[in-house]
């Protein structure tokens, strides 16, 4: 099946079998491998990308269901500099190994689209779907904190 | 002539800098082992055991083989080498042939177009078993002397006893590492005979080791190249999918990646140890501990590992920091058909410490001490020796300032919120405020640093000044905890070069570096650097006539004498180095001698909300300090202890690989449940900066010690809420609701 998307703001379009989800296509057809898989099952948001302005996790959406949607990856966020988001995050140090990284910047930027000022407590509730193995989320929480302007 | 500004060097030693990797992982464009691609590239898969225990009576790959797009499927037959592997024996088969010993246990692997077909030509491989019933209970696994290894510590005289005694039975479940990356890797045949091999891993070196004997080729052909790694933990140590996939490559002549979904992993590496204790400490009414005993049944699983040395980590710590001069230990590690069990961030000090920290508690209250005072006044100082195996502590032992420290750290405010976000259970839970109780409880914990026992630890680094900035080469595993940056600091430090690039070589262009495991890299990596840059800094005052280096140049006097382009121009400057910390003793018949180098000691206090009714408890802040030595980056130091804190938090109230005769019941993180954002305490963290052994500039290792005490503190804390007994973690919320049921046996 062909299908045609607009992925970080250029038009796309690649083959699917039918059985792939979007985070595969992302990484073995369109060159877009910042999406990570950590569980393939919906439960640590390290696939997390924006799917027609929402927030998803690609390991669960079929990739024939994206045709004609508008998708954003995390690299699509820092396309014209870091996003804020970004730059916050390795400010504070939030990075260690990384993988979950991906996912806390998009998911974490979609939060700061509806909430520009959300409150510590708000930031942990937002964000306790994204699992982070090494930090304890303590750096990721500074990160986002500063941002909000929180302390 | 420029004049030297006597500036300290930006981002040396001290100092927050940033990670050179900070920016390509934050903008999704740092590369994993996972996100490898590679033209005419295959996807491998394995075939493994649904049976814990089981005979092989039939594999015919013949259906697999036959569908398009299979590209090989191979077995035992086609292991040209040496047919097991295993880190310190190998004992366990590349392939199982005729038995599998373990759910999960790897039988055959396939290369194909795309990883669709890999995993259907694994479900058409005919293979049938004769089904065998496991020994799965590591009681039993002792008395038929299914034995990994035996250890024991015996010091001092039998008789010096106290007028007080206590006992308990202690229980820790089964961790699992749960890198949020999965085993993954991508092989390519270089046409002539070897391969190169990208893989997150721990430890390159040792898994070449095990690679080329099993490929049975010569060293100089196989290449292993450490490539992005998320997260390790101890999962890494092992050889996973490494030889699956050379054999795959070498077969097919053509590149061949594969990766391990989330349930596959838990059957892909090796989990902590779950440990049966018994422990009876006793101590005179004045407060000064008189005699430990302690049993330790740690179940290894199926297959080797590390368990012999998890075992003497788990026996050399059971006492923990404190002082003693009467001290029994015996402990054993079991071999059964439960999934092998290895290395994980603690590595067998996790295990006493839930034991010897709840017995430390019940004999001050006993005793009728207050439970830090108690502490206080046994704990292991600077010239005592280690209460189970007599070494002397020679470097810094800064326990008493700890438990000093931390008892004087504000508490969190009284009283629990009405916010149902922070109350146990959280938003979908029904607690109701006012039920709510609050506990405290305490852990200190003890962890040795680096490779002990005899073991020759030594790590290789090279330090090249060149015209365009220094170069630093190595093949440590960089897994995340940022010793690229570590190394960084040090050379940049030393030379007074700002410019400083980290190679990771690979395994054809560089020795060994050890493993990214014991908390060691920092001090022997770092330990290789500092020595092989203050070596090239000589050079280069040599070779420039001067008594001053940095990016300018060679100075002398304040003036520049040889600018750099002149120093290295012609010819870079070059120092390649083995770096070996100073030597340990193999243990005596009685486990004593000078075993460890170096020791770290962290205390936690820990906050707990618990509703007793419900069986649901918040942990709500922890409280610790640390002994590190010195911070080379102080950022990373606080995030390596958040890190290691909150695992330690998962084992208490969360986590738990839960196995019903030889079968994992939960290997998904829908079912393994790990801490979310929600989930986590507000972390405090303070820390000692004593001079450790040998480190560079004084620095200890700072991985492991956050992950030793965490877990005993909270359990301890959930007890001080409930009065409850709790003698098994993780605490679940029935051990709490339905007391006094409690688990745990006489091991
Ligand atoms: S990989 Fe999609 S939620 Fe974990
Ligand atoms: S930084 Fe490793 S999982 Fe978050």
């Amino acid at each position: 099946m062909r299908i045609h998307a607009e992925v970080n703001g250029e038009a796309r379009e690649f083959e699917t079998k039918g059985s792939e989800s979007l985070l595969f296509v992302l990484a073995d057809q369109l060159g877009l491998p910042g999406a990570k898989g950590a569980c393939e099952q919906g439960e640590c948001g390290s696939c997390s990308v924006m799917l027609d302005g929402r927030l998803v996790c690609s390991c669960l959406v079929m990739a024939v269901d994206v045709d004609g949607s508008e998708i954003v990856t995390v690299e699509g966020l820092g396309r014209s500099g870091l996003h804020p988001v970004q730059k916050a995050l390795v400010d504070s140090g939030a990075v260690q190994c990384g993988f979950c990284t991906p996912g806390f910047v998009v998911a974490a930027a979609a939060l700061l689209d509806e909430n520009p000022v959300p409150s510590s407590d708000e930031i942990r509730e937002a964000l306790s779907g994204n699992i982070c193995r090494c930090t304890g989320y303590g750096a990721i929480l500074r990160g986002l904190d500063s941002l909000a302007g929180n302390r | 002539m420029t004049a030297r500004t006597g500036a300290r060097i930006k981002g040396g030693v001290g100092e927050s800098t940033y990670r050179s990797d900070g920016i390509p992982k934050v903008d999704g464009t740092f590369i994993y082992s996972s996100d490898m691609y590679m033209d005419r590239m295959l996807w491998g898969a394995t075939l493994r055991s649904p049976h814990p225990r089981a005979r092989i009576t039939k594999l015919d790959i013949g259906p697999a083989l036959a569908m398009t797009g299979v590209h090989a499927v191979l077995t035992d037959d086609d292991v040209p080498g040496r047919k097991t592997y295993g880190l310190e024996h190998p004992d366990q088969p590349v392939l199982g042939s005729e038995s599998v010993e373990y759910w999960g246990q790897p039988i055959a692997v396939v290369a194909a177009d795309d990883p669709e077909i890999a995993r259907r030509a694994v479900d058409a491989i005919d293979v049938e078993y004769e089904v065998l019933t496991p020994l799965t209970d590591p009681i039993e696994a002792e008395r038929l002397d299914s034995v990994f290894k035996r250890q024991r510590c015996r010091r001092g005289a039998e008789k010096r006893r106290g007028m007080v005694a206590v006992e308990g039975y202690y229980e820790v479940g089964m961790q699992d590492q749960a890198p949020l990356g999965p085993e993954s890797g991508l092989a390519v045949p270089d046409g002539g005979g070897g391969v190169d091999l990208h893989i997150a891993t721990q430890w390159t070196h040792i898994d070449h080791e095990q690679i080329v004997a099993c490929l049975g080729l010569a060293d100089d052909q196989v290449r292993i190249h450490h490539s992005g790694v998320g997260g390790a933990f101890g999962a890494r140590e092992d050889v996973s999918l490494q030889i699956h996939l050379c054999l795959l490559a070498l077969h097919t002549g053509r590149p061949v990646k594969m990766v391990y979904s989330r349930s596959e992993s838990f059957v892909g590496h090796v989990h902590r140890h779950p440990a049966l204790l018994w422990y009876r400490h006793e101590a005179d009414a004045d407060g000064v501990l008189r005699r430990v005993e302690a049993r330790i049944v740690l179940d290894g699983g199926a297959f080797h590992s590390t368990s012999s040395s998890v075992l003497s980590n788990a026996v050399y710590h059971a006492a923990g920091p404190y002082r003693c001069d009467s001290v029994s230990v015996e402990g054993v590690a079991v071999k059964t058909n439960n999934p092998p069990c290895g290395a994980m961030r603690g590595f067998g000090a996790v295990q006493s410490c839930f034991g010897y920290e709840a017995q430390m508690d019940k004999l001050a209250d006993a005793i009728g001490m207050d439970r830090i005072e108690f502490r206080i006044r046994n704990a292991l100082q600077r010239g005592d020796p280690l209460a189970t195996t007599g070494q002397v502590i020679e470097t810094s032992m800064p326990a008493v300032e700890l438990l000093e420290r931390v008892r004087g750290m504000p508490l969190p405010e009284e009283g629990a919120s009405e916010d149902p976000r922070l109350l146990p259970g959280g938003t979908g839970l029904t607690t109701p405020g006012a039920s709510v109780r609050r506990g405290v409880g305490y852990a200190l914990g003890l962890k040795n640093l680096c490779f002990s026992e005899g073991f020759d630890d030594y790590s290789e680094a090279r330090v090249c000044i060149t015209p365009f900035g220094v170069e630093v080469h190595t093949a440590a595993v960089e897994v995340g905890q940022g010793l690229g940056m570590i190394l960084t600091q040090i050379a940049r430090t030393v030379l007074g070069i700002e410019d400083v690039v980290v190679y990771y070589d690979d395994t054809s262009k560089i020795g060994s570096a050890g493993g990214t495991s014991a908390s060691r890299q920092t001090q022997m990596t770092g330990g290789a650097v500092l020595e092989a840059a203050k070596m090239a800094r000589e050079i280069a005052l040599t070779r420039g006539n001067g008594d001053e280096l940095d990016d300018a140049g060679v100075w002398r006097g304040g003036e520049l004498v040889t600018p750099m382009s002149e120093l290295v121009g012609g010819k870079p400057i070059e120092y390649h180095i083995r770096f070996h910390h100073p030597p340990t003793e193999q243990p005596d018949e009685n486990g004593q001698g000078n075993l460890h180098v170096d020791f770290a000691v962290a205390v936690h206090r820990a906050v707990v909300d618990v509703d007793q009714e419900l069986g649901l408890f918040r942990v709500v802040q922890i409280d610790t300090v640390q002994d590190v030595g010195f911070m080379i980056n102080p950022r990373s130091v606080v995030g390596q202890i958040e890190g290691g804190v909150m695992q330690g938090v998962g084992l208490a109230t969360l986590e738990e690989i839960v196995i019903e005769k030889g079968v994992i019941k939960n290997p998904t993180f829908t079912d393994y449940l790990l801490p979310t954002f929600l989930d986590a305490p507000r972390i405090e963290v303070q820390v000692v900066e004593e001079r450790g052994a040998f480190g560079p500039f004084g620095a200890k290792g700072v991985g492991e010690p956050p992950t030793v005490s965490s877990t005993a503190a909270v359990v301890a804390a959930i007890r001080d809420a409930t009065g409850l007994e709790l003698n098994r973690t993780p605490v679940r919320p029935e051990h709490v609701a339905l007391a006094p049921v409690q688990a745990g046996r006489h091991p």
